[in-house]
């Protein structure tokens, strides 16, 4: 069986802080890290391969630095390793991204794919269902328990108010939650051979894809602008009664859209 | 010359790092306050390769190194002392020995389990008349037929009773002084071989920490370790490469009272602004920084010699000296930093002072390490 | 692609189990005003099985010009293909120039295959919409980079131009029972091979006890409270606003509530959305399990306590006296909306 796994290096948005002064985000020194949900993706393909043996493949589109994930997926026991980079494949949505990523999977091959349901620094949770699309696959979102029976997969799909359990024959696409599981850690032995391994890295030449469908030409969406929310503000304290205290709060939680 | 971490061991600490917050971190004052030994973290540390870090891959090691095997004393050590004397012990006193001086059948028959973790290790030189001159063994073996039997008693043995394999030091020769020395791999289960009294202890108190009794152990001749009469030279060779271990403690031991720190100054308010803010406070950590980094380049260029094969005795020396000494002043330091809280368990801090002073006393005190360093240098 | 055929505003009517989710009303509140802008309709498009009429009326009275229905038992239960293959049909049919899903677990699934198999862009978790002076294109606020920074995003030549909507953000309408609208049938066949799933078991069930680090709203309670009993009534705010309650180490210490909600330096560290810290007056070592959270309330009767340093509000008062009018307040409140 032949499991893809898709992964982003995402910067750890946990560390980000807000430059006091100028209110610009401060991205220097913010460690890069396997996005939390595709390493679970990750766990649940190499739980998957403990079990029965499976092959499993890591992907990730990014820059060469990108190189660093794909490396500790190896070590935490991924067989084979590919990085989509390319200059082309820049300024991508999510729409462009799921293409490009959708035209390396048809060429790796797969019976399952696993991806993250989303990613830290995007939150979209869009390219795993896209990539779906683009293969005509079935694919189940927010996944939190997986499976294998026969020639499917049987697993918890989570809702606000409940879950589902679905059974999906293979081959198809998931994307995982990160409380799925705990990944495990690399482990010593694997970290010395994952810089023995060779990363595959493919680029526009290496794929089979419609050069208008990629990168920022491909994308039907612009970032317009951005914007840093701003330095949080002094806070204000009222000497007041019980009930205006109580109002005050509430107005408050209202601006802020809590109620 | 190259002070550039490489891609392995960036990638090896990085790993150790996440593993050590954790999984290390949130036992570590449980297990000082109840001196309880961490089976569960040793279980972890096993499963990951921990406990063979530097033995080849051919004996179930990771196929790592001594500088990958000192990042993860230091790492451990930075969360909890007796997590990193624990792996430290038993990588460097015992798979360490038995895999350089180990014959085919010896490495076969012990290493695999012991760089697994399935079995864990000790060594035992100490006894009670015999601490630093170590030639004062009191333990005695003796040749019967196919085996030794071994009589006498050990002290202050690091994880003592949770070891299964121990190397262990005995006299087969008495009028021979240190030249009638022998070493032994002997095993848990060996009739006659029982452990005493276990140590109430200032710091790492979860480690494990006895004496052990030896009363007509019958030990295969096979498990000889070396050849008779050899057994000084290995005990000292062995102890050069567990400096280097115990200076990676230390090491971990300073730079984490120095974390702690300053996530603490930046934190606590007096007079109106926080501690980062008084020079007093900017100037110590400066001080704590720059010699735990400079214990840092020690500890790792000791670890570098012995994977280069290039004698390290005074390198282990200077790295365990330095790097111990260092332990004790920037905890000690660390704890005058937080001021009352310091004093208080609530913060890890006075911990990390009590662990790090016996950094300065075993696997050879600092007057030792002094002794090794000048020798050196007055030959 | 001709982007005037594209016309109107499109939301998704989410429904489980026969009942509108409020999300569905909160999209007609924010589609009303950018439809009005535009000067086109404002349709709803309801997918299900056995839709009771009122439904259709409901999203009419809150501000549907026009509710397209597409019934058909294979659309009972959610599932991704049989609602995608229904939404496409919708879009390919009435051609809208903006559709809006809900950021739901539900919308979050549909709209990005929705948008790849229409191939137009997907802008996820909006908190801002408005239309662009002279473009008339759709300005598509959201958080990204884990809510630290805010970007717009726009869908310059592709239609309609898509996004998911953030709960709980936009206003719905005043209902109005009076308002006129249109509903009509659209008939979409979902065959066997679209349920490319089988859904073994479908389970609902309230809101799991969740663990503090998870909540977005903390109600922690101190020394200050005095005793269990107001500490305990900390639990009336929670439920208003859906949060937890928690406790700094005195609490804790005091036997009221277990570790496993204590806040701080020994406890666990917490950034929520918002962190009400009730008579805690903030030694260092809970500030440092609390200060990050997104907006800080405090309330403590000793004006000069450490807690206002880090609060966004402070309110200087016997926190056993707010408690009981904030909860009114908030009931009122809920009331109103």
């Amino acid at each position: 069986m032949n499991i893809v796994v898709c992964m982003k290096q995402v910067p750890d948005t946990t560390e980000v802080k807000i430059d006091p002064a100028t209110g610009t985000l401060i991205r220097e020194g913010i460690p890069s890290i396997i996005n939390p949900d595709d390493k679970s993706g990750l766990e649940a393909a190499l739980v998957l391969k403990d079990q029965v043996g499976a092959k499993v493949t890591v992907l990730s589109m990014g820059p060469p630095q990108a190189d660093l994930a794909l490396r500790e997926a190896l070590a935490m026991g991924a067989d084979d390793a590919v990085l989509l980079s390319d200059r082309a494949f820049g300024g991508a949505d999510t729409w462009a991204t799921s293409t490009t990523i959708a035209a390396a999977l048809r060429k790796l091959g797969f019976d399952l794919i696993i991806c993250g349901r989303q990613a830290i620094d995007g939150d979209t949770a869009q390219v795993g269902p896209q990539i779906a699309e683009h293969l005509k696959l079935p694919h189940v979102s927010y996944v939190s328990e997986l499976e294998l029976k026969g020639d499917s997969v049987v697993v918890k799909r989570v809702f606000e108010d409940g879950y589902q359990r679905i059974k999906a024959k293979l081959p198809c696409l998931l994307t995982a939650l990160k409380d799925m599981n705990s990944p495990r850690y690399m482990s010593v032995a694997g970290i010395f051979d994952a810089y023995k391994k060779e990363i595959k890295v493919w680029g526009l030449a290496d794929i089979v894809v419609d050069e208008t469908n990629i990168g920022l030409k491909g994308s039907p969406t612009r970032v317009k602008k951005s914007f840093t929310k701003g330095v949080k503000s002094a806070g204000k304290v009222y000497e007041v009664d019980a009930k205006e205290g109580a109002r005050i709060i509430v107005e408050a939680l209202r601006e802020k859209y809590v109620i | 010359m190259d002070f550039q971490t490489d891609k392995e061991h960036s990638l090896l600490m990085s790993m150790y790092a996440s593993f050590a917050e954790e999984e290390v971190k949130p036992l570590a004052k449980e297990v000082d306050e109840e001196e309880r030994f961490p089976v569960e973290t040793v279980e972890k540390m096993a499963r990951y390769g921990m406990l063979g870090i530097p033995i080849p891959k051919e004996f179930g090691g990771a196929g790592g190194d001594n500088l990958g095997y000192v990042m993860a004393v230091e790492a451990m050590s930075k969360v909890c002392g007796t997590t990193g004397v624990i792996l430290s012990a038993h990588t460097s006193l015992c798979a360490a020995p038995i895999y350089e001086f180990g014959t085919p059948e010896q490495k076969q028959k012990y290493l695999p389990a012991l760089a697994k973790g399935e079995k864990l290790g000790a060594f035992g030189l100490t006894e009670p008349n015999a601490g630093t001159d170590a030639a004062g063994q009191q333990t005695t073996a003796e040749l019967k037929g196919d085996h030794y039997v071994l009589n006498g008693s050990k002290l202050f043995i690091t994880n003592a009773g949770y070891a299964d394999v121990y190397v262990i030091f005995a006299m087969t020769d008495k009028s021979k002084g240190t030249r009638g020395i022998s070493a032994f791999i002997v095993e848990k289960e060996m009739p006659g071989f029982s452990i005493g009294k276990k140590e109430e202890k200032m710091g790492i108190r979860g480690s494990a920490t006895c004496e052990l009794i030896f009363e007509n152990v019958k030990v295969p001749a096979a498990n000889l370790l070396g050849a008779e009469g050899k057994g000084f030279g290995i005990a000292m060779k062995t102890l050069d490469g567990g400096r280097i271990g115990i200076a990676a403690q230390a090491l971990g031991l300073a730079q984490g009272a120095i974390d702690e720190t300053v996530a603490y100054v930046k934190e606590r308010k007096q007079f109106g602004k926080s501690l980062a803010q008084f020079q007093n406070t900017q100037f110590q950590l400066a001080d704590m920084q720059a010699k735990t980094d400079a214990a840092r380049l020690l500890v790792y260029k000791a670890a570098c010699c012995k994977d280069a094969k290039l004698p390290y005795s005074v390198e282990a020396a200077t790295a365990k000296l330095f790097a111990s000494e260092t332990a004790m002043e920037v905890t000690t330091k660390a704890v005058q930093l937080h001021g009352g809280y310091g004093y208080t368990r609530e913060y890890p801090v006075e911990r990390m002072m009590r662990d790090a002073k016996i950094t300065e006393i075993y696997e050879g005190t600092s007057e030792v390490q002094r002794m090794v360093i000048s020798a050196n240098m007055l030959k | 692609m001709n982007i005037s055929d594209y016309r109107g505003v499109m939301v998704f009517a989410e429904q489980r189990r026969g009942s509108v989710q409020k999300i569905a009303y909160e999209l007609l509140g924010v589609g009303r005003r950018i439809a009005d802008t535009l000067q086109e309709p404002l349709v709803a498009l309801l997918i299900g099985s056995k839709l009771p009429d009122s439904a259709a009326k409901e999203l009419i009275a809150q501000g549907a010009d026009k509710v397209i229905v597409v019934d058909d038992p294979a659309l009972d239960v959610y599932m991704t293909e049989p609602y995608a293959k229904a939404m496409t049909k919708a879009i390919d049919t009435y051609k809208p120039g903006i559709v809006f899903t809900g950021a739901t677990t539900i919308g979050r699934d549909l709209a990005p295959r929705v948008s790849a198999r229409v191939k137009t862009g997907l802008t996820a978790d909006c908190t801002g919409l408005e239309i662009e002076d002279g473009t008339r294109n759709l300005l598509m606020t959201r958080p990204a980079f884990g809510g630290n920074i805010m970007a717009t995003i726009v869908c310059p030549e592709h239609r309609p131009q898509m996004s998911t909507v953030r709960a709980g953000v936009m206003r719905k309408l005043e209902r109005d029972e009076t308002r006129k609208g249109t509903v009509e049938r659209l008939d979409v066949k979902i065959e066997a091979k679209d349920k490319n799933v089988e859904i073994l078991e479908v389970v609902v069930e309230k809101a799991t006890k969740k663990n503090i680090e998870d909540a977005n709203v903390l109600i922690s309670g101190g020394r200050g409270m005095g005793n269990l009993d107001n500490y305990n009534r900390l639990q009336g705010i929670a439920d208003e606003l859906g949060g937890l309650v928690s406790a700094s180490r005195a609490v804790v210490d005091a036997g009221w509530v277990g570790q496993d909600k204590q806040v701080g330096q020994t406890g666990k560290t917490v950034r929520p959305d918002v962190y009400f810290a009730c008579g805690i007056s903030g030694m260092i070592q809970h500030i440092a399990g609390m200060e990050d959270s997104e907006f800080i309330v405090a309330i403590n009767k000793n004006a000069s306590a450490p807690i206002f340093e880090y609060a966004d509000i402070g309110i200087v008062a016997d926190i056993n006296k707010v408690v009981p009018a904030l909860v009114e307040e908030l009931k009122a409140a809920k009331a109103a909306s």
